[in-house]
């Protein structure tokens, strides 16, 4: 009898999404009802992984495995989820598109993420990352009145449909070369000058340096955040990346270790185009979303550099990097969804004058996170680009480190032009008053441990290297 | 001694703004952002003399020190100072309220963020100067750069946004480099505690490459030429108290960094070097005179006489001998307090007739005999007259830069001549001749407050010029122990080579 506790995750998540969705089939106008569920279903997840965070084990043939790296990636997912949610509840049901279907299809997607991450086959890994993104192409056009998020979800959908294929067919390839799907068996018989299986290998990254937006396949990013209502934006920016970090991380660590010369050149060329791209094409946008995309690639970019190192101490600062980018990324959208004006939701960034005078509170964490998204300490984001560049120079990749931190000093520009329209220029329209003191307070509570991160620098360090050694 | 007298130093102004943060500001004009921030920073002020007075001036090593666990595994955060630092948290610790008072006139909105600002870049300031580790050294460093940003952007003048910009990233783009040379030393030696590198010694196949690192940032910081082109637009656009902290403290930095991180980490590479630096200081001591002498601005004149002076303080350090070393020490504290005081000058003027050009003014004597008195003695003293501190500084640099070069010491004794030009020049312009503009003759003298803070500097700076035993007594045994330390590594090298 296999130990069906490590499946226990996903086998409540399943069940729960289908009785909400009883539940929202046969109740009128039963958003408030189901969105209130799914943050129960959320929690009561949250403290199933936190009882069982350090059980390790397999299941089903060796094509299921959990351990504590899994399980704080799952805690990372689900907190990133919950946050999301809370902030964007207001927006959803102000840009009426407070569906039912909503919070449920942000659960099928974070279930398809859990079975990507817990995967050890190439099989369950390709079926829970279609059931990851089935669901996010119906979130990004789920504003069906709307043309533009017509336009992303059908954007993303095509792009992704065609990574998704060159990923399923460097699957078939690594199958044909190395006769298994399951991860730890291909590691085994993976032969060096195994030329079929380094093709393998390349167009597997290219559907998850897809999934994760690193440049060069990073094209769909800004428009499917501009085009998709901003309460899905902020959902695509935060936890997907997590999700496909975690899978790329196990990726190069398992099936690829031995391809490793292979992928780190690959990698390291993603993290440098991620990074110089990221920063320089930010430079000339104007609509917030579209910045926060580009922003968005150059941290994958960051985060990547960690992974190229293929050293321990790499993907662990990589860990960290993203564990505080969700934090940040957290608490820009929690800004934006608090500021209004007349009404509407700013996108354009002039639109962000004169909030200093009106709510000195706002603009003081809206700076405090624009700086710690530049990386200056010492703030978190600056812990988080030390360990990853700690980790870069520790494996002689000096090159990689100074374009690295170079291109964070043209990124500083445009963090530093919206400190400047927010501080320096004058007020033209008045802000709406905030009244929703949630988003306040989870802007506030992003900020409090982005500025108190130094104190106590090496907390996701110390959780982190514990995960790694497994 | 047990208790950590400068975590307290560090973090009290911090405190204080946390304060303001949250005191009510509405009705009585922020009466209580003023109160609450002259008070932490005197008592700061007072936490800093009473730390100068316990400092073991017999002994040159690093006192006062302590040690936390900080990043598990590979840093920890480490603090204390020896005779060199210990000056600099004074001057920062006296220079602070002088800030605050002067801007209770001068700043007009939002001036409770103004104080917040001061006060944080106070902490990470003192911060500096107090850290023995690489990496909070460069915590502190960058983190300065954050309220600087603000203070220049949201309260200064004119063109202010180009400049908050160019001189962040221009000090930005220098530090990066030092933060990859910082990490290489890490997993070259094993640690980032300055204490413990001096003795490990850095491999000096790596020195040079470091050294140039940690040069990009200090020369952008200090400045040095060619990396100067950000300080006269930061000095001229930021508001009087941004300008005087810029001027006082936040230079200084830089030349600290060179005595306390360059020539201890890297004496073979410094020794190197000395050609490189000289000539970078010769140039900025004559080419940036000569433009001081035909600036119409008078913060842009102060701002690249201020280049020159720095000249002076690079020439001094890399000549490696006590009187060169003590001076550009002198040089550093005494232009602290000369150039905070000229930019107040130049600020008293401003409030009243919001210009900061020279030919707008002329026969201020008139109407102004004290403030014509204190500019007279603040002028005297940015020239080097005997009997203030800027004279004992320039002396002994060049009598420090006579014994490694001659030709060195005569074009810097030009510099000085230069120095003497522009500054006599820009007072005849500005304080003699006739009064003509009509509208200044309604105008008052000082008042009280910026009475008492230009006297307080006049007073220092004199004493200072009479009695500079008092700083070179303090400095003298940590400057020794760095010169035995540089000599001694020449040495071993030199052994090593054969």
């Amino acid at each position: 009898m296999e130990n069906l506790n490590l499946i226990l995750p996903e086998i409540f998540l399943s069940l729960s999404i289908f009785a909400t969705l009883l539940i929202g089939v046969f109740f009128k106008n039963s958003y408030n009802l189901v969105t209130n569920i799914t943050y129960i279903i959320i929690i009561s997840l949250l403290l199933i992984i936190f009882n069982s965070f350090n059980t390790s084990g397999n299941l089903f043939s060796n094509s299921f495995i959990s351990n504590s790296f899994i399980s704080f990636f799952k805690i990372l997912i689900l907190l990133g989820t919950l946050f999301v949610m809370f902030i964007t509840q207001d927006f959803i049901k102000e840009t009426k598109i407070n569906y039912f279907e909503y919070p449920l299809l942000l659960l099928f997607s974070v279930l398809g993420m859990f079975f990507m991450i817990s995967s050890n086959d190439l099989i369950s890994f390709y079926l829970g990352l279609e059931l990851q993104s089935l669901a996010l192409y119906i979130l990004a056009s789920i504003d069906r009145d709307n043309l533009k998020s017509n336009e992303s979800g059908i954007k993303y959908f095509v792009l992704s449909a065609l990574s998704s294929g060159l990923l399923l067919y460097g699957c078939s390839l690594l199958y044909g070369f190395t006769g298994s799907t399951n991860f730890e068996e291909i590691n085994l018989k993976m032969e060096l000058d195994n030329t079929g299986a380094i093709f393998a290998m390349v167009f597997i990254l290219v559907g998850l340096a897809f999934k994760v937006s690193a440049v060069p396949f990073h094209m769909w990013t800004p428009d499917v955040y501009q085009g998709s209502p901003s309460s899905v934006t902020s959902f695509f920016a935060v936890v997907p990346k997590v999700a496909g970090l975690a899978i790329l991380i196990r990726f190069v660590h398992i099936p690829f270790e031995q391809l490793i010369d292979q992928w780190k050149s690959i990698l390291v060329f993603m993290a440098l185009a991620s990074m110089i791209l990221g920063a320089i094409a930010a430079i000339g946008q104007t609509n917030i979303k579209r910045l926060i995309a580009y922003s968005s690639i150059g941290h994958i970019g960051y985060a990547l550099a960690g992974i190229s190192t293929g050293t321990v101490t790499g993907y662990s600062a990589s860990i960290t990097y993203i564990s505080i980018y969700v934090i940040m990324n957290l608490g820009v959208f929690g800004c934006i969804f608090l500021m209004k004006k007349e009404g509407k939701y700013c996108e354009d960034i002039k639109d962000l004058t004169g909030i200093s005078k009106q709510n000195p509170l706002l603009a003081i964490s809206f700076l405090i996170i624009m700086f710690s998204l530049a990386g200056i300490p010492p703030l978190a984001g600056f812990f988080a680009k030390l360990y990853i560049f700690m980790s870069v120079i520790k494996s002689g990749m000096y090159t990689l480190a100074i374009v690295g931190l170079l291109s964070t000093v043209i990124s500083a520009f445009y963090y530093l032009r919206i400190v400047k329209i927010i501080y320096f220029d004058e007020i033209k329209k008045p802000f709406d008053e905030i009244k929703n003191i949630g988003i306040a307070s989870t802007v506030f509570l992003s900020c409090l441990i982005l500025v108190m991160f130094f104190l106590y620098p090496s907390i996701l360090n110390n959780i982190v290297n514990i995960l790694s050694v497994n | 001694m047990n208790f950590p007298i400068l975590s307290s130093i560090t973090l009290l102004p911090t405190v204080g703004a946390l304060f303001i943060l949250f005191s009510r500001s509405e009705k009585n004009k922020n009466r209580n952002a003023i109160n609450l921030s002259l008070f932490t920073s005197i008592v700061n002020f007072f936490l800093a003399i009473f730390l100068w007075h316990s400092f073991d001036k017999s002994f040159g090593g690093f006192q006062f020190v302590e040690e936390q666990n900080w990043i598990s595994g590979f840093i920890k955060f480490k603090f204390g100072i020896d005779g060199i630092s210990i000056l600099f948290i004074v001057l920062t610790a006296f220079i602070t309220p002088i800030c605050i008072i002067s801007c209770i006139n001068s700043v007009k909105t939002r001036l409770k963020e103004f104080l917040i600002a001061i006060l944080i870049l106070e902490t990470f300031m003192i911060g500096v100067f107090c850290s023995l580790d690489l990496i909070v050294f460069y915590i502190f460093f960058e983190a300065g750069l954050i309220p600087m940003f603000l203070i220049i952007g949201i309260w200064g003048g004119p063109k202010k946004v180009y400049a908050a910009f160019k001189f962040f990233l221009f000090t930005l783009l220098g530090s990066v480099l030092m933060l990859v040379a910082i990490i290489s030393i890490y997993w070259i030696t094993g640690t980032t505690d300055v204490t413990q590198i001096f003795e490990i010694k850095i491999p000096v196949k790596y020195q040079y490459v470091l050294w140039l690192a940690f040069f990009s940032s200090f020369a952008v910081k200090m400045p040095m030429w060619p990396f100067h082109t950000w300080l006269p637009d930061a000095h001229v656009e930021a508001p009087t108290a941004g300008s005087v902290i810029l001027a006082a403290i936040l230079l200084k930095m830089a030349g600290y960094g060179f005595l306390r991180f360059s020539i201890g980490m890297f004496p073979i590479a410094s020794e190197y070097f000395i050609p490189l630096i000289f000539t970078l200081s010769i140039i900025a001591v004559i080419y940036t005179s000569l433009v001081a002498l035909m600036q119409e601005d008078m913060k842009k004149l102060i701002a690249y006489s201020s280049v020159a002076h720095m000249g002076f303080v690079t020439l001094g350090i890399f000549t490696f001998t006590t009187q060169g070393i003590e001076g550009s020490i002198f040089q550093m504290i005494s232009h602290g307090l000369i150039s905070a005081a000229l930019f107040l000058c130049v600020g008293v003027l401003y409030d009243r007739v919001h210009s900061r050009l020279i030919s707008s003014y002329g026969g201020i004597v008139n109407i102004f005999p004290k403030y014509s008195f204190f500019f007279a003695v603040f002028m005297l003293g940015a020239l080097g007259l005997p009997g203030t501190s800027g004279f004992v500084g320039e002396f002994l640099v060049l009598i420090g830069v006579f014994q490694k070069s001659f030709l060195v010491a005569i074009l810097a004794s030009i510099g000085i001549i230069l120095g003497a030009a522009y500054m006599l020049w820009l007072y005849k312009r500005v304080i003699f001749g006739k009064l003509e503009q009509t509208e200044l003759k309604e105008l008052k003298d000082l008042n009280l407050s910026e009475t008492i803070v230009l006297s307080s500097l006049v007073v220092t700076v004199l004493v200072f010029g009479f009695y500079p035993n008092l700083i070179l007594n303090t400095i003298h045994a940590s400057v020794e122990e760095l010169i035995k330390n540089y000599e001694q590594a020449l040495i071993f090298n030199l052994n090593a080579m054969r």
